[in-house]
């Protein structure tokens, strides 16, 4: 390399323009992240106003109709707009810092894949100011209901065909950059765990995201183009909708939460000082879970009228899955064994991480049990489930992830008084919110109902403190997050004296550019395989 | 590997995923008909199987007693009459019975409609033979209308001995004025 490409290595387009045209890694995953960020407050915002609404029974602040819109906006934005780009806004960051590749495999398209979501986001929004208002069907888009949304329908359909090609167009590049792009000595078998759970997800996305576009497609020309894939008048059947749409939603669930185990994989051997136990059996059973992910969907719709043995073996198959997660479960417990454990902030969330998703993945073994979920079956438990897997899970571990890499990022420490506040809140905020809805669940509350009967009123008002609560505690990440990009004392290159891997070779805040020559890997760098 | 031999790799990559990604797009739609082949084999959605019987040919089981219900409803604009003459019946498989739906169209349009069944449970419904269905073809209906419509079923003699009670189900649709599949 020539002294006068070293020379600019560090230079960047002026202004705000440079966000636009950047096709470096870096910029984009700052781009993904702060646009999951905004993402998640407009999410939270709906979901305030669901909570506010529940705070009593009866109608205070919303007609029906309008909270129909809030729970199935507030579904689509959180999956497609917060924690999705959230994991694809970490991937770009670390992927090529974590396996010594200079960029991204394919930079544009890397630009092009993030600049589709705020179209996207902008359609699906808009639908608020639409006649009819907002999709108010849920998020699943059960037809025959969805099809009698109003002007907002084709804008949802569209809306989804561009996030399906945003989160494609990412996985691609995800998948080419780890295969093609890792440094020499680095292989299969010694790459980080994070970067393992996204090569596994990418696969996950390229083989069900597809057919949620197609699903949707057919949708669409039910309802203006006269086909009848749903509609029994023609001879289609609705129920194909759900058994379709459950195909691409159940790998789904798990497009979310492998990048999460992966994280945590990250931070807790970091903390415990000791190399992951198990690396090779985490390996396997992420492969696992991403196969058992296809053969499981229907567990979403036992009670659609199932015969007894597509009952049988789905019940069988969805608990099969508890196997390889517990591997896991067990795994991450065994590298605290006996390590020199320090608490930092990160540290916080990888263990809550740990705790509250086997709480999640325990109720979801509860509703793996077919003639229990005829009970459990769209009532409050079902979210209370989901909202421990995904909100206690996923999202506390992009928590984790941000505040493990944030000094690597913006060069500066954050404050780790405010973020042990954060992390404290959250925790104390988020099981006063979604416990009591195990409660509200088991004593039979419908999901998705904006009234309720008066025996509900007490759980749904410690519910919805714990969700204000929640929600106003993540104005102090905000504050964290910009603290810590302006000032905050300087950071070193290896930012944890426990963290493994060529990410901690730079120095922080990462140069703009890295790694042009493929780095070697030290003896440290290659302990990966834990006892 | 030099750049060159590098960008190519990753493109061919690219490629084969794209691939994959098409291919899935494509699976998404193949799900459709392999849905409907897999219901038909199994006649696991209650749709049923068209059927020739001959009802001469067919002996009654005297020793076996079956009951069978009937349930109606619709799925058009405004409230129309749909009931069935009677709502359950006992019968013997192996014999031929009748029963009917009456039907009136309150609107003062003209309304073609159809009749889409379902049997529950799904496993019997390949046991239920229909010689006669308003069901088999689209229906118009004049103004205000109203009148009976017949169904001429028999149960197979073959029906699993641990279903006693099966319902037939009928549900109005608008034929929305085209030539759909007709239905079972």
């Amino acid at each position: 390399m020539t002294e006068s490409v070293h020379a600019h290595a560090d230079e960047k387009p002026p202004g705000l323009w440079r966000w636009v045209v950047t096709t470096n890694h870096k910029d984009i995953g700052t781009l993904y992240l702060l646009f999951a960020l905004l993402m998640f407050f407009i999410g939270g915002s709906m979901s305030m106003v669901i909570r506010t609404e529940l705070f009593q029974p009866g109608l205070q602040f919303t007609d029906p109709l309008f909270f129909n819109q809030m729970t199935t906006m507030h579904a689509l934005v959180m999956i497609f707009g917060a924690v999705m780009p959230a994991f694809v806004g970490l991937a770009n960051w670390q992927i090529p810092l974590m396996i010594g590749a200079p960029d991204m495999a394919f930079p544009r398209m890397n630009n092009w894949s993030f600049w589709i979501l705020p179209f996207a986001f902008s359609m699906l929004l808009s639908t608020l100011f639409m006649p009819g208002g907002a999709p108010a069907g849920g998020w699943t888009m059960y037809p025959p209901l969805v099809l009698m949304t109003g002007d907002a329908f084709p804008y949802l359909i569209f809306s989804i065909h561009l996030m399906g090609l945003s989160s494609l167009m990412g996985a691609i590049n995800i998948i080419v950059t780890i295969l093609n792009m890792r440094t020499p000595e680095m292989n299969l078998m010694k790459m980080p765990l994070f970067v393992w759970t996204w090569l596994v997800t990418a696969f996950l996305l390229i083989a069900a995201m597809p057919v949620l576009a197609g699903v949707v497609t057919m949708l669409l020309t039910d309802r203006y183009f006269g086909s009848s894939f749903f509609n029994a008048a023609g001879g289609g059947d609705p129920v194909m909708f759900q058994h379709i749409f459950w195909f691409f939603g159940h790998p789904e669930v798990y497009i979310m939460i492998l990048p999460a185990f992966g994280v945590v994989s990250t931070i807790i051997p970091t903390f415990a000082r000791k190399p992951l136990f198990g690396y090779a059996s985490m390996v396997y059973a992420t492969a696992s879970i991403a196969f058992l992910s296809f053969i499981v969907w229907a567990h979403h719709m036992f009670t659609v009228g199932m015969p007894l043995a597509a009952e049988l073996f789905f019940m069988y198959s969805t608990m099969l899955i508890a196997v390889p997660t517990g591997v896991k479960i067990f795994n991450w417990v065994s590298t605290m064994w006996r390590g020199s454990m320090t608490f930092e902030t990160p540290m916080l969330w990888a263990i809550s991480f740990v705790v509250l998703f086997t709480i999640g993945g325990f109720s979801g073994l509860m509703l793996a049990i077919t003639p229990a979920d005829f009970q459990y079956q769209d009532t409050y438990f079902v979210v209370a489930h989901f909202h421990y897997v995904l909100v206690t899970g996923s999202v506390f571990g992009i928590f984790g992830a941000v505040y493990y890499w944030l000094p690597k990022w913006t060069g500066n420490m954050y404050n780790e008084r405010l973020g042990k506040i954060h992390f404290w809140c959250s925790i104390v905020f988020s099981n006063l919110l979604y416990f009591p809805q195990h409660f509200l669940g088991l004593a039979g509350m419908p999901r998705r109902v904006p009234d309720y009967a008066i025996q509900f009123t007490d759980w749904n008002q410690v519910s919805s403190i714990g969700g204000i609560g929640f929600g106003l505690t993540q104005l102090i990440f905000v504050y964290i997050v910009f603290q810590a990009i302006r000032s905050g004392s300087k950071a070193p290159a290896r930012v944890w004296d426990g963290a493994i891997g060529l990410e901690w070779s730079v120095p922080s805040p990462a140069p703009y550019h890295t790694f042009q020559e493929p780095p070697k890997l030290t003896e440290g760098e290659l302990q990966r395989e834990g006892i | 590997m030099t750049r060159s031999a590098r960008q190519q790799s990753n493109r061919t990559l690219a490629l084969k995923l794209a691939g994959i990604t098409l291919a899935m797009f494509g699976f998404g739609f193949a799900l459709v008909p392999l849905y409907e082949v897999f219901c038909e084999i199994t006649g696991l959605n209650g749709k049923g199987v068209n059927r020739i019987v001959s009802a001469a040919a067919t002996a009654v089981d005297d020793n076996r007693w079956v009951t069978v219900e009937f349930l109606s409803g619709s799925n058009l604009a405004g409230s129309w009459e749909f009931r069935p003459s009677q709502s359950r019946m006992r019968v013997q498989p192996g014999r031929l019975y009748s029963v009917s739906y009456q039907a009136r169209n309150p609107t003062d349009q003209a309304v073609t409609v159809r009749a889409v069944s379902s049997i529950a449970p799904g496993t019997a419904a390949g046991y239920i033979s229909k010689l006669e269905c308003f069901c088999f073809r689209q229906q118009r209906f004049a103004p205000e209308e109203q009148r009976m419509m017949p169904v001429r079923f028999m149960v197979d003699r073959a029906l699993p001995p641990e279903l006693g009670t099966i319902s037939i189900a009928y549900t109005l649709f608008d034929s929305l004025n085209r030539e759909a599949a007709p239905g079972s």
